[in-house]
């Protein structure tokens, strides 16, 4: 039987429920607070404090940073340990208590296997408990603690208890939440913290302690299924291949069948590698490298499977819950980068199908999610991706969204189910493949993706290159940033979200072409590091060669071929890159190219870069 | 009431420290173009590395590791480094703050803030800056001090280095955003649950080579302002008064010699020092004498961009 040596717990409540002393009183009784920490704790007195100095004012132990403190700002989650007395370790995932903060409580909720969820029982149950309840359950926390804190406040009063017990299993079965357990605590004198005490002799139930100690998650009706998510690929001497990577669901074996999710080919699991030499199993929680019996195309973010039904089907249409997590809404339509374990694709909310009162459970419309609102969406992802259910395992049913161009966290997502009309597409391989083609072209396909300031050179460039490139018998084709805009993109303007999705649609053209094998030829501003990476991320590695046309802003601005410089400086053109908005050069390109220099050097660099070095 | 028999053996502990310090490497060696391993010599250092070859067994190490080398380190510790760098052929880089040592700053001429920030802060900066690293993997523990608590495992920090608190991203299960804005880089903290307990256990277990330092023996020390400071070598100015004397003692934590106090002690291998450990329990860095400025000042050097 396997045991849980790490359990994760979530605290939830406010500092006015008793949080910070319940933890501390936790921490302190376990001896998981070193001395000097709780000398500070008798020493200290906080304003207002009636603890007489020398005893342990057990909320001190959890302490803020000063930067908080100072700024009035609230960073979502504090991590603490405990050692328990049968050789446990627990991992406290606090968050601030204030009841906006949906979002800090969903961050600590995430990992959670227990949450301790405090009422004061003088007060009774309030809207947060609620709030606390519905994330717990949306963020799969499997088992909950109702402490109903500050009994000795109430005389110990099994009814008060029970009161507060019936309301919040009511909400719980509504919520689905099977595992509710209900203990009578006062963190302040100590009562079934750590230890049962005889102030109230109607409870016959565990200490929270005891409880913790003896917790193991509650038995699942299914069988776990096989999840494997290939982090990192192991090279290695004598041709070793090897995938890197964290069983995050079921059991791998050595000799097992498996499939890889995205691609739905199979392969025999040859050897489970470790430092310390091969294991024949690796069960969910173990980081291992595998070997698979031949060579199999597997990239960092592909998942393996068990070759089973129980295989995930990789889809591009998702219905999802989010929790909106970024200071700006969510935006309908705008491309974000959707980020699952190891995986990374552009993706888009295309429906906000309502937000959810996270306090009554009712669900209104809505076009929008503000910061902790959550909701169910609709997404669309670029390509399909074997996303599961939430419900069945956290590490390939959640998600985040992360804006392209800040590249911060803006939602987590927790995947409820693939939508049945993306299942209706399915990729066809076709007979004449990449390989066909390029032996009838005579020539290989790629990109050429030229990015700089408006009249750096780009379209000049382009031309000359494809002037000479033809007369050597290259299919060739430009994809100009203005061309495009008059068609395909004349819905779209120049703010850095429309850019996103100008990049992305001519991203997606210039593969087709590509797929087709032709040479394409972008020639587009492409201002952001982020959309142009995401560009790159559709294409195999030597596909894709990002030019950067470096050009002094002063020498573009004279040139000025379209006039637009003239215009910005006269304040019509707000947008414009290089004056108002920013021009992110970029950290790594293939190749660089003076805009100031002559032209057919720079064709005759894009020749040799297109052709290959032996032409 | 009879409680059900559940017992948690150590090792499963440390097993499941492990694997999720594997995950945090092999994502960090995949996500970022250039990252590094800082490499302090010290026993965290010690597991640091050790993991890190678990991670990409059988390939060698995918990165460089860097040292920020102060000039002040225990003799021991330089050997210590060399020597493990040359026996697993690994790629070292040394950083210092060259225009500090040549002005002259030194433990004894400068606070212990402002040294800290010069040749560590500063020189892990352009140490960073120098060779274009975007993630710097380091030791850093959640129970080394309070205001660690709330550090993230991929811990964000804006163009020159400053950490922003409200920049921090949210670590939602196992998946981390290690995606970066223009000159952002990343802080990775592979043992961020681990204590310091752990550590010594999981040396012990997997018999990992630490320096000798950790354990006693009869060294020079003079005692100054109530701390045990080992003389190290000629150059520690003796003040009026002050007699070296030769006394068994340890070290907790390993840095800047003049800056590093003893513990007297008579442990001279794992057992017993783990043992000691056991029954002082004592925060590890209150034997630090760079943290002691008031109680977020390591939440303040944090911001400077230490690490």
């Amino acid at each position: 039987m396997s045991i849980t040596p790490i359990l994760h717990l979530v605290t939830c409540g406010s500092v006015d429920d008793g949080k910070s002393t319940l933890i501390g009183r936790l921490l302190a009784e376990t001896d998981s607070v070193p001395i000097d920490q709780l000398e500070y704790a008798r020493r200290t007195r906080r304003g207002g404090s009636t603890i007489p100095v020398g005893e342990i004012d057990y909320s001190l132990l959890t302490d803020g940073l000063e930067a908080e403190r100072e700024q009035g700002i609230t960073i979502d989650v504090a991590y603490r340990h405990m050692n328990l007395p049968n050789g446990r370790r627990v991992l406290i995932a606090d968050s601030p208590g204030h009841e906006q903060y949906t979002r800090n409580m969903a961050v600590a909720a995430s990992n959670g296997d227990v949450a301790i969820l405090l009422v004061d029982a003088a007060r009774g149950v309030r809207p947060q408990t609620h709030r606390h309840l519905t994330v717990c359950a949306l963020m799969g926390v499997s088992t909950i603690v109702l402490a109903v804190n500050k009994m000795d406040l109430v005389g110990y009063e099994h009814a008060t208890f029970e009161e507060i017990v019936g309301v919040v299993k009511t909400t719980a079965a509504r919520l689905g939440i099977n595992d509710l357990v209900a203990v009578p605590v006062s963190a302040f004198a100590g009562d079934n913290i750590t230890r049962r005490t005889h102030a109230m002799p109607w409870y016959t139930g565990l200490s929270l302690l005891e409880f913790l100690s003896d917790w193991e998650p509650p038995a699942r009706p299914d069988v776990e299924p096989l999840r494997f998510p290939v982090q990192y690929i192991v090279r290695a001497e004598g041709n070793f291949r090897g995938y890197a990577g964290t069983v995050v669901s079921g059991t791998l074996q050595s000799g097992q069948k498996v499939v890889v999710a995205d691609s739905g080919r199979t392969a025999i699991v040859d050897r489970i590698v470790t430092l310390d030499g091969d294991i024949d199993t690796a069960v969910a929680g173990q980081a291992v490298t595998v070997t698979l019996d031949h060579e199999v195309d597997v990239t960092r973010g592909d998942l393996i499977a068990a070759d089973d039904q129980d295989a995930a089907q990789p889809a591009d249409r998702f219905s999802a819950d989010v929790v909106w997590l970024g200071e700006e809404p969510l935006a309908h339509g705008r491309s974000y980068l959707l980020v699952s374990g190891s995986r990374s694709v552009p993706a888009t909310v295309t429906n906000v199908r309502y937000r959810l009162d996270v306090v009554s459970g009712h669900e209104h419309a809505a076009r929008l999610l503000e910061m902790n609102d959550v909701g169910r969406v609709e997404i669309a992802t670029d390509k399909p991706i074997p996303l599961d259910p939430y419900t069945l395992c956290r590490d390939t049913g959640g998600f985040l969204l992360v804006d392209r161009v800040s590249a911060d966290t803006v939602a987590a997502g927790l995947t409820r189910h693939a939508m049945r009309r993306s299942f209706n597409v399915v990729p066809h391989s076709y007979a004449v493949d990449d390989d066909a083609r390029r032996l009838l072209m005579g020539h290989p396909s790629r990109v050429v993706w030229l990015t700089g300031l408006p009249g750096s050179g780009k379209s000049t460039i382009a031309d000359a290159t494809v002037g000479a490139l033809h007369a050597l018998g290259v299919h060739t084709y430009v994809l100009d940033g203005d061309n495009v805009r008059t068609g395909l993109n004349k819905d779209l303007g120049f703010t850095p979200e429309d850019r996103a999705e100008n990049v992305r649609r001519v991203a997606e053209v210039a593969k087709l072409m590509k797929d087709a094998g032709l040479v394409v030829f972008v020639a587009l501003v492409s201002p952001y590091q982020a959309d142009r990476d995401a560009a790159r991320s559709l294409f195999d590695e030597g596909e894709f060669i990002e030019v950067y046309v470096d050009t002094p802003v002063e020498v573009c601005s004279e040139r000025d071929p379209k006039g637009l410089y003239a215009k910005a400086a006269a304040g019509s053109l707000p947008n414009m890159t290089g004056v108002g908005q920013g021009y992110e050069i970029p950290s790594a390109p293939d190749l660089v190219l003076r805009g100031t220099g002559s032209i057919e050097d720079s064709a005759a660099a894009l020749v040799r870069a297109v052709l290959g070095e032996d032409q | 009431m009879s409680v059900a028999p559940v017992s948690v053996p150590y090792s499963a502990v440390l097993d499941a420290l492990e694997a999720e310090a594997l995950h945090i490497y092999r994502e960090t060696a995949a996500a970022f173009r250039n990252p590094v391993l800082l490499y302090s010599i010290g026993k965290d250092s010690s597991v640091l590395l050790h993991l890190a070859l678990k991670a990409f067994a059988p390939a060698p190490l995918p990165f460089p590791i860097m040292h920020i080398d102060t000039g002040w380190k225990f003799r021991e510790m330089i050997e210590f480094r060399d020597r493990r760098a040359a026996e697993l052929g690994l790629d070292l880089r040394i950083a210092h703050n060259r225009e500090a040592i040549e002005q002259g700053v030194t433990p004894f001429t400068h606070g212990t803030h402002e040294y800290t920030r010069l040749m560590k802060t500063v020189a892990l900066r352009e140490g960073i800056d120098r060779y274009g690293f975007d993630a710097a993997i380091g030791g850093a523990r959640r129970d080394e001090e309070r205001s660690r608590a709330k550090e993230r495992i991929f811990s964000l920090r804006e163009p020159g280095h400053r950490w922003d608190p409200r920049k921090q991203r949210p670590e939602f299960w196992r998946t981390a955003n290690t995606t970066l804005a223009p000159g952002q880089t990343m802080r990775v903290f592979p043992l961020s649950n681990w204590t310091e307990l752990d550590v010594w256990r999981y040396i012990q277990r997997e018999n990992i080579p630490i320096p000798e330092l950790y354990f006693a023996k009869p060294r020079p020390v003079v005692e100054r302002d109530g701390v045990l400071i080992c003389v190290d070598d000629d150059r520690f100015p003796l003040a009026q008064g002050e007699q070296v004397h030769m006394r068994s003692v340890r070290f907790r934590t390993l840095g800047c010699y003049p800056l590093s106090g003893a513990t007297e002690s008579t442990a001279d291998n794992l057992v017993d020092l783990i043992a000691e450990m056991e029954e002082s329990n004592i925060s590890e860095r209150a034997g630090r004498l760079i943290d002691g400025e008031g109680g977020g000042s390591m939440e303040a050097k944090k911001q400077e961009g230490y690490f």
